[in-house]
């Protein structure tokens, strides 16, 4: 399992438009990032779209990555992401399929992670868990000891703390 | 104004100053030919030449060739499917050398698409790689918008391709049009000026250097900045070598020239950049076959790079000192500071300029053939200094690296990045187009022409002459070249046997061929080319042993040429 420090976070700005994901998605493949998560929904503007990448390897590769995304006509702007100044997340949905007197451990430990039971049914429960990676990771861990049926993961967003600078730039959307 | 889509596109590429397309008609895209005939009937200021190709690879190339003999955008022109997977190679291969294209494709119409229809093919998902952008026209009130977005993008910053694919109900739609081009985002509008505290170190670098050198890549010609490169050169009397692609971008018979380096280059030439203390690279990815083994690349240089793609500095060397400009301005502000700082050096004493002078009075042949070095060199002498050559890919590129001089940066045009075999003769037709009045000559191979000799046809019907000098040894003769020294002579599918008797062939084409059997009769056949109104074939038999010298061994660093 690769730590969140082996990992870095971009973020990109795109223009909102059919074929985006197709673009950015094949600079990776074509030039042989390793890229291991990509998020993407839309922003605070209505025609910008935000994805946030995690890649590994190091800065010099994340600095040329940044380079070749804003090369890219629909992207308006790519970042590396300080992870120290950013609040980052990902979601998960675990489903777990308890043996009836798990079923009680289980409600203490979904409690210990902050996380939520948002389906119950009779054979099986689904949980919402939410952090950084490391904890999701911790989290289902601990419930394949439960019978853990079924991940989804959303893959890491990530919004820095500090004020925008470049609002100007931001806004030289679209063509 | 109410007009069809189609019309828009014709009535775009007019505001864009389009004089030609080069291309070949089909289902898809049969509206746009038919806005092409009713222009018959305008005024010829108002007309689009069409010039008509026999396949749409050729198409490309010659947009290509018009391209880069011109510096203005190149437009190509097929239908859906097979048209447009045709023009795949062209556009890949002004993807890799920078050359501003507009590639436009018909399409099937929009209720059919994604249906697997008759000639559909996701020819955006197709070209992602090799574009700088692809458009596909949804509606035919976006195409004056897109026409001008791709014109803009395909030549500003680095130049490149642009694909812009127009369904057929597309073409047909009616709709009131407005031409009102939107401005260009800034971040992918022209850069800013370069950074005067960098380009401050980097000629406080350069005068502090005792062995400067300048490495001048593609993009010294694409910035039109060969007169900016001189001067600069010219004040630190320092040797400028050039790529494969910077060929021409100083005039070779120039004091400060020192050719070519890389693969292919004179062992001289690498041994005076690698021992310079100080490189200033402008316009140049430094690719492998510039640099041979990046890891051997100059390791006592300081390196001073300038690219105006930000993704080129540090993708392949690691500079010392990088600046993100356009190359003329950054060439300019560089010797501005340097005649501040009275940074002149007026020594030229630390390299000797490689000789490259043939003694052309006493040829003689060798056998049945002509030396293929001395028929490019003979060239040189006959032909007018602004003439424009081309060439194919393999031995013939690597002879006329080394041994054709170019005089002008845009009298030098070769497929360098992608090495595009049969690019040479329809890129020499799209640069004859563009300069109607210079001469203009495709260096080529026999495996190369036969590639895309079909162009002879259009050459003819369209009245575009130019003269092809084919090198004919009968052979893949870089491949062999490879198995001779790399191979212990395992010629593997390399022999191209009787070849056609290409004279013939030109002859059924209604062209001009000559086969020459001594170098008399090479001049005189090179001499009535030049008269003549219409195209040349000129068969010149090479020793299928006889290499392209000297070569880099691949993974041996600039120092290590071995004399094949």
């Amino acid at each position: 399992m690769i730590s969140p420090q082996e990992e870095l976070i971009i973020d990109v700005l795109v223009d909102h438009k059919p074929g985006v994901l197709y673009t950015v998605s094949n600079l990776f493949r074509r030039r042989a990032f390793n890229i291991s998560s990509v998020a993407i929904g839309t922003s605070e503007k209505d025609r910008v779209a935000r994805m946030t990448l995690t890649m590994r390897g190091g800065e010099k590769e994340a600095v040329q990555l940044v380079r070749h995304l804003e090369n890219l006509v629909d992207v308006i702007k790519a970042e590396i992401v300080d992870a120290d100044k950013a609040v980052v997340r990902e979601l998960a949905l675990v489903k777990i399929a308890p043996k009836p007197e798990d079923r009680l451990q289980i409600l203490s430990f979904v409690d210990v992670y902050r996380a939520k039971i948002v389906h119950l049914s009779d054979d099986s429960i689904i949980v919402e868990a939410s952090g950084d990676s490391d904890k999701i990771d911790a989290f289902i861990e601990l419930s394949r000891n439960f019978g853990l049926k079924e991940v989804a993961r959303t893959g890491l967003t990530a919004l820095s703390r500090q004020q925008k600078q470049t609002e100007s730039e931001e806004n030289d959307v679209g063509w | 104004m109410e007009m069809s889509g189609a019309s828009a596109l014709v009535e775009a590429l007019r505001r864009e100053k389009t004089e030609t397309v080069f291309g070949l008609p089909g289902g898809a895209i049969m509206p746009v030919y038919d806005v092409f005939y009713k222009m018959r009937d305008l005024p010829s200021e108002l007309r689009i030449r069409h010039v008509l190709v026999r396949h749409e690879q050729t198409a490309a190339h010659m947009a290509d060739g018009y391209a880069r003999a011109s510096g203005r955008v190149g437009v190509c022109m097929s239908t859906s499917g097979p048209g447009a997977t045709n023009l795949v190679t062209g556009i890949a291969t002004a993807f890799m050398d920078s050359s501003p294209m507009i590639a436009i494709t018909g399409q099937v119409a929009r209720p059919f698409i994604g249906k697997d229809a008759f000639q559909e093919i996701d020819i955006i998902g197709v070209v992602t790689s090799v574009t700088k952008y692809a458009f596909q026209a949804r509606k035919a009130a976006e195409i004056p918008q897109i026409v001008n977005a791709a014109f803009r993008i395909a030549s500003t910053r680095r130049p490149g391709p642009v694909l812009i694919d127009i369904p057929r109900d597309v073409q047909q739609e009616m709709d009131i049009l407005e031409f009102t081009g939107r401005p260009i985002p800034r971040r992918h509008g022209p850069l800013p000026d370069p950074d005067p505290g960098t380009v401050a170190r980097m000629a406080d670098a350069l005068a502090k250097a005792e062995t400067p050198l300048i490495i001048a890549g593609g993009g010294v010609k694409i910035a039109e900045a060969s007169r900016e490169l001189v001067a600069l050169a010219e004040l630190l009397t320092c040797p400028v070598a050039t790529s494969l692609m910077g060929k021409g971008c100083i005039p070779e018979d120039h004091p400060l020239s020192i050719g070519v380096m890389g693969m292919h280059g004179s062992s001289e030439t690498n041994q005076v950049v690698s021992s310079a203390d100080v490189l200033l690279i402008v316009g140049s990815r430094l690719s492998d076959r510039t640099t041979g083994n990046i890891d051997k690349f100059c390791p006592n240089s300081q390196v001073l790079h300038v690219d105006t793609d930000k993704a080129e500095i540090e993708k392949n060397a690691t500079p010392t000192i990088s600046l993100v400009s356009d190359a003329k301005k950054a060439l300019k502000a560089i010797h501005a500071d340097l005649v501040r700082l009275h940074a002149r050096r007026p020594e030229l004493n630390w390299f000797h300029r490689t000789k490259n002078e043939a003694d052309l009075d006493d040829l003689k042949k060798d056998g049945p053939y002509l030396s293929a070095v001395q028929t490019i060199r003979l060239l040189r002498k006959l032909l007018p200094r602004e003439t424009i050559v081309t060439t194919e890919v393999g031995q013939n590129q690597m002879w006329s690296l080394i041994h054709f001089q170019a005089y002008g940066p845009r009298q030098f045009i070769t497929s360098g990045g992608l090495g595009t075999m049969g690019f040479g003769f329809p890129a020499a037709l799209g640069a004859k187009v563009a300069c109607p009045n210079v001469p203009v000559l495709d260096i080529a191979g026999d495996g190369s022409f036969a590639m895309t000799e079909n162009a002879m046809a259009t050459s003819i019907q369209e009245q575009i002459p130019v003269t092809v000098v084919i090198l004919n040894n009968r052979m893949l003769g870089m491949v062999a070249q490879w198995h001779r020294m790399f191979y212990g002579r395992r010629y593997s599918s390399v022999s191209l046997g009787r070849s056609p008797c290409f004279p013939k062939l030109a002859d059924a084409y209604g062209a001009e061929g000559v086969a020459v059997r001594d170098y008399k009769e090479l001049s005189e056949a090179v001499k009535s080319a030049l008269k003549s109104e219409i195209m040349t074939v000129i068969d010149v038999p090479v020793s299928p042993e006889e290499d392209a010298a000297p070569m880099l061994a691949p993974g041996a660093g600039l120092q290590e040429v071995v004399a094949a």
